[in-house]
């Protein structure tokens, strides 16, 4: 190989590796993004309301203004996973509110296992967008719930809808998903 | 006189091994260029007799050949190997043997990284293959892998997702290789806006693949974690979305979709006006429309999910940006058809093809646009017209313009002519049978037939015999490709150095077979030989 | 030569056996198109589909057509010599220009169709669905009616062993009633992996998330038998968890409801008498179908996924399969199944596995069912323990 074509041959290696440096950042960059998008996904719904989560922890519960003169009915859901076997089910199945005053209800949950289970309740609401309006001061979703084997009792739910609600949002259905919560074994 | 230099220069250069160890230690384009393309080919039979398993026990209602369980799993193979198997590596292998010929180099620019990107390959498709099987059998839950579904998958599991990892550090090096090339190694006066279209839309692929090849990466990981590390991210139990690993998913889905579409498009402009005998109308809106099409591609993923339940602004925004590729795409094809325009037209393989290509893309496009439109796609969505969409614009799409592309440079790579007649009678042969093949597709998605079931109900058994005996005579229809391919290395009429008459380009500036290092001196580009 | 002759045969025989075929399907029923359905927003939804379709297939006879009229025209052996203009800005602006234009005009019918379809307020009912593998559950939540809604088709139609029905694999033991002209509000949600409920002529698909639950509405116009399927794949019978809606008009619902809420009832009561042997096989053989999904009709299962239910049989998997089993004294030490007590049985049944693929059929059976399904299993295919179970003794367990 001649000297003259050493020289550009150097720049370009040069070039390459300069390349490959930016290149292998964006890839880096990219994988991270892919992680970065879950954080970011549970900002968005919960602005949002994207997927029908509500928060799961204590609203702030500052006084606001009742609104009397609407009435929305909330109806209560209950589901259990396949994961293990409950009974589940909403004491009362709708209920008509003022949004702004708090109401409390409860759902009833029994282990039919044989041995302790220990239970995730997971919160949606339909419609999705309701969702941000839905303020829970009381949740026995907040917390993992444990039961002895065969036990069944009571859980409370404390609640208010923020007076902001939409207009044309007339019917809010509340549904808790029963799982068996995460690192128990089979 | 050529190829004897080509062999001298080897020699000089390095004390070439033979046999198995050349290949495996090979840092040449054109070898890589090479495996890639027969690696790609292999896996075109393999998905496609699992597409052929599928369409056997589709032929009649009821469950006749394969259990559904199998069934699912061989949905699932099917895709898998066609999309990292077939198409991806087979457009690598194009890049490998063209760009730098094309641009004016001698080798890519990184040829030992180029070698690892090949050989990761046939150990992450052994990998993926041997988990037929396992216990449980392979993956049966859709390409896709929507947890909480793929996390059912047996002990096969966290080897798919070892060899989907592979198949994504290949594809990133080879695409990091790629712009490398194209950035640091053109020739003097081969400016940007000077390189041929194949080069521009695989420039733009390998920067889709670097920003979304470790999105998947890290979804499927999170996938991994959350089967076996007691992570949540999809997981709703502790707090996860299984929902958001379908927005993750499709982030990387839809460009990846581009990723197998973009050098169908760059092949076709490089061909059409070949035998046209006339320049590409519109090179610079075909730049332009390329990169929109690559842009949009980034904010379109949810039109795959308008059924998960997303707000109706969330809708609308998805739909209007979706209808909005129709527009690029649209450009694409106004632009192929104006190069046919008042040209002086001849008819070989690659040009049958390449027009195919107008066409049949051209009606995946169409049923494409139906299906962005969200209140009708709630129809579509997860039904056969979807399945027919999607061959549509991959089959006659980007696999006939890979075949366009083997036919058109064969002769370049070997140095002798195909069988012009073999050629035509393949693709007379695979365009008949893709059409019988997909088309009734539509009519049963629209009748109602959901996507991925092994056994129908009985007002859809017409159409999908017809489809079976299409899958059929289209699958070995390819053996004649098969067949050519190896005639056409074997030996044949010399090719000369610009094969066809109207072709333009720095690579039939080059003998047939080209020098073991392609440009050993750069050429020098000119104006007047621009844009050809 | 010979080699592409024998290649052009080959093809040529195949082109003759399609068009065979097709002469053979031709007097079938083909069906090409969407249902326009039986509610409002079905139509908008295929109104707006064939709107699209058309202005499609107009642009694909324009460019087309300019297509074949240049390939004819324009070909070297017709002696035409090529022009070499390559661009024009002021045509390139019109088709990018124009294609926006058109989507516009589609986007607007589109857009309100959508908008309609998103109102799901004031509902008269409520219907919530459940999907699970591989079956439906619905709930009617003012009324405090639920039940599963499973696949009626036999196994030996799709093994070809008995005649296909007009309705293969489009028929369930239990439909979804409607009653019609009322706006019914469907909560879908599900208790595994993602299913959707899809009913063609409602144009209603939604995705069944479990943990989520999705919203949407429907308006029926006219009574009559409305069919469906899952549209996600949920699993190895995802092809066979169909969808039948019956809309019934004011009366028949209201008949309807009351009848069901009686034999919820009397199934309840049912359980309290002592069954004999016969009755419980009958019953226990198809309850069995619902099982047979995975274990198969023969109770063999499937190696390596699904473990068989006859004593002696050998099962192999990974050890996280195997050990719950061995746990449970379903496995024994040389990995063949062991027969086991009625209550261990029992109990696999009503409260499932946790973290594998054996739910809970707990709340999906009755006492008399499972009473009935543990006699017949244990009972057939070379499983002798001749117990006879009582649907009282599966109540103790509960």
């Amino acid at each position: 190989m001649s000297t003259e074509s050493t020289e550009p041959l150097a720049t370009t290696a040069a070039a390459n590796r300069r390349s490959v440096r930016r290149l292998l950042a964006v890839v880096v960059g990219m994988f991270g993004f892919g992680f970065l998008m879950v954080p970011f996904y549970d900002v968005i719904c919960d602005i949002t309301g994207l997927n029908g989560k509500t928060r799961n922890s204590v609203a702030d519960a500052a006084p606001v203004r009742v609104d009397a003169s609407r009435t929305v009915t909330v109806e209560f859901v209950a589901s259990v996973n396949a994961d293990a076997p409950w009974e589940f089910r909403p004491d009362v199945v709708r209920l008509d509110v003022h949004p702004g005053q708090f109401y409390q209800t409860h759902f009833y949950a029994r282990n039919l296992q044989d041995r302790p289970l220990v239970a995730q309740a997971i919160p949606s609401v339909a419609p999705g967008l309701a969702a941000t309006y839905f303020q829970k001061i009381e949740c026995f979703c907040f917390n993992r719930q444990a039961f002895a084997a065969g036990e069944g009792r009571e859980m409370p739910v404390t609640f208010r809808l923020d007076p902001a609600l939409p207009a044309d949002t007339r019917t809010v259905t509340l549904s808790y998903t029963l799982f068996r919560a995460e690192g128990q074994g089979g | 006189m050529s190829a004897t230099t080509a062999h001298d220069t080897h020699h000089d250069d390095h004390a070439a091994p033979r046999g198995l160890m050349r290949w495996l230690t090979t840092t040449n384009h054109k070898d890589i260029g090479t495996l890639y393309l027969l690696f790609s080919l292999t896996m075109f039979f393999v998905g496609g007799s699992f597409a052929l398993v599928i369409r056997a026990e589709l032929f009649q209602p009821g469950l006749q050949i394969v259990n559904p369980h199998f069934f699912n799993q061989m949905t699932t193979m099917h895709a898998l190997v066609m999309i990292f198997g077939a198409v991806m590596p087979a457009f690598v292998g194009l890049a490998n043997w063209l760009i730098p010929m094309m641009v004016g180099a001698p080798d890519m620019a990184l040829p030992r990284m180029n070698n690892w990107s090949f050989w990761i390959m046939p150990f992450a498709f052994t990998l993926l293959l041997s988990t037929l099987f396992m216990d449980g059998g392979g993956p049966a839950g859709g390409w896709t892998l929507y947890p909480p579904l793929s996390l059912q998958t047996g002990a096969a599991f966290p080897f798919v997702i070892l060899s989907i990892h592979m198949m994504g550090v290949s594809s990133v090096m080879g695409a990091i290789n790629v712009i490398a090339t194209i950035l640091n190694m053109r020739a003097p006066g081969m400016t940007l806006m000077r390189m041929p279209l194949f080069v521009w839309t695989w420039l733009i692929t390998a920067y889709l693949l670097i920003a979304v090849m470790p999105v998947l990466a890290g979804a499927v990981t999170m996938l991994l974690t959350d089967k076996y590390f007691g992570t949540s991210f999809f997981n709703a139990a502790g707090g996860g979305d299984p929902v958001m690993f379908q927005h993750i998913f499709w982030f990387f889905g839809h460009p990846e979709v581009y990723i197998m579409i973009l050098p169908a498009f760059g092949i076709v402009s490089q061909i059409i006006p070949t035998f046209a005998r006339k320049p590409l109308f519109g090179y610079a809106s075909m730049v332009y429309a390329t990169a929109s099409i690559a842009f949009l591609s980034f904010i379109v993923w949810a039109h795959h999910m308008f059924t998960v339940g997303m707000p109706l602004a969330g809708e609308l925004f998805f739909m209007y940006a979706t209808m909005l590729i129709a527009v690029p795409t649209g450009v694409k094809v106004f632009n192929w058809v104006a190069t046919m325009w008042r040209g002086s037209m001849t008819f070989e393989t690659p040009m049958l093809f390449a027009i195919a290509f107008v066409v049949l893309f051209t009606i995946g496009g169409f049923s494409g646009l139906m299906l962005a439109i969200a209140p009708a796609d709630f129809q579509y969505q997860d039904t056969y017209f979807v399945v027919a969409h999607f061959h549509y614009v991959l089959v006659p799409g980007a696999i006939f313009s890979i075949m366009a592309a083997a036919y058109y440079w064969l002769p370049k790579w070997t140095g002798h002519r195909y069988d012009e007649k073999l050629g035509r009678l393949h693709f007379w042969c695979s365009a008949i049978g893709v059409n019988v093949l997909f088309f009734p597709q539509h009519f049963l998605g629209l009748a109602g037939m959901p996507r991925r079931i092994p056994d129908y109900a009985l007002q859809f058994t017409e159409f999908n015999m017809i489809s079976s005996v299409g899958a059929f005579m289209f699958g070995f229809s390819q053996l004649i490709f098969l067949y050519v391919v190896i005639k056409c290395i074997r030996g044949g009429e010399p090719a000369g150095d610009r094969v066809w008459e109207g072709a333009h380009g720095l690579e039939w500036t080059l003998s047939s077979p080209p020098p073991h290092h392609s440009f050993q001196t750069p050429p020098e580009i000119k104006e007047a030989e621009a844009h050809s | 030569m010979s080699a592409s002759r024998r290649v052009a045969g080959a093809c040529g025989r195949a082109a003759l056996a399609g068009s065979l075929l097709w002469g053979t399907v031709a007097q079938a029923a083909f069906e090409l198109n969407m249902t326009p359905g039986a509610t409002a927003v079905s139509r908008d939804v295929y109104h707006l589909h064939m709107t699209i379709f058309w202005i499609c297939v107009a642009i694909g006879v324009v460019v087309f057509g300019v297509m074949f009229w240049s390939i004819y025209h324009h070909r070297k052996s017709r002696g035409a010599v090529p022009a070499q203009f390559h661009e024009s800005t002021a045509i390139e602006i019109a088709w990018t220009v124009v294609p926006v234009m058109i989507l516009v005009g589609m986007a607007i019918p589109a857009t309100r169709t959508l908008v309609a379809m998103e109102d799901t307020s004031n509902p008269d009912l409520t219907v919530k669905i459940t999907g699970y593998q591989w079956k439906w559950r619905y709930e009617y939540l003012q009324d405090g009616v639920s039940f599963y809604s499973n696949l009626k088709t036999s196994a030996q139609q799709m093994h070809g062993e008995a005649p296909k029905g007009e309705h293969y694999l489009l028929e369930v033991d239990k439909p979804l009633v409607l009653p019609v002209g009322k706006k019914v509000r469907l909560l879908t949600t599900a208790a595994d992996v993602i299913h959707s409920w899809w009913v063609p002529a409602l144009a209603i698909k939604k995705d069944a998330i479990p943990g989520f639950i999705n919203e949407v509405w429907t308006r029926i116009d006219t009574p009559g038998t409305y069919r469906g399927q899952c549209a996600e794949l949920c699993g190895k019978d995802h092809g066979f968890m169909p969808i039948v809606i019956v809309a019934l008009n004011d009366a028949d619902y209201a008949k309807w409801l009351a009848d069901t809420k009686a034999s919820l009832a009397a199934e309840a009561d049912s359980a309290n008498r002592t069954w004999d042997r016969a009755e419980l096989m009958k019953k226990g053989a198809e309850v069995y179908q619902t099982c047979a999904a995975c274990h198969q009709a023969n109770g063999e299962g499937l190696p390596g996924v699904f473990p068989p239910l006859v004593k002696g049989k050998p099962f192999s998997g990974s050890e996280e399969m195997l050990k719950p089993l061995r746990e449970r004294g379903l496995l024994a030490a040389d990995n063949t199944i062991a027969a086991v007590s009625v209550e261990q049985q029992a109990a696999v049944i009503l409260k499932g596995i946790p973290g594998t693929a054996m739910a809970a059929f707990g709340p999906q059976l009755g006492d008399v069912e499972v009473a009935a399904l543990l006699t017949y299993i244990r009972n057939s295919w070379g499983n002798d323990l001749g117990d006879v179970v009582q649907p009282a003794a599966i109540k103790a367990l509960r």
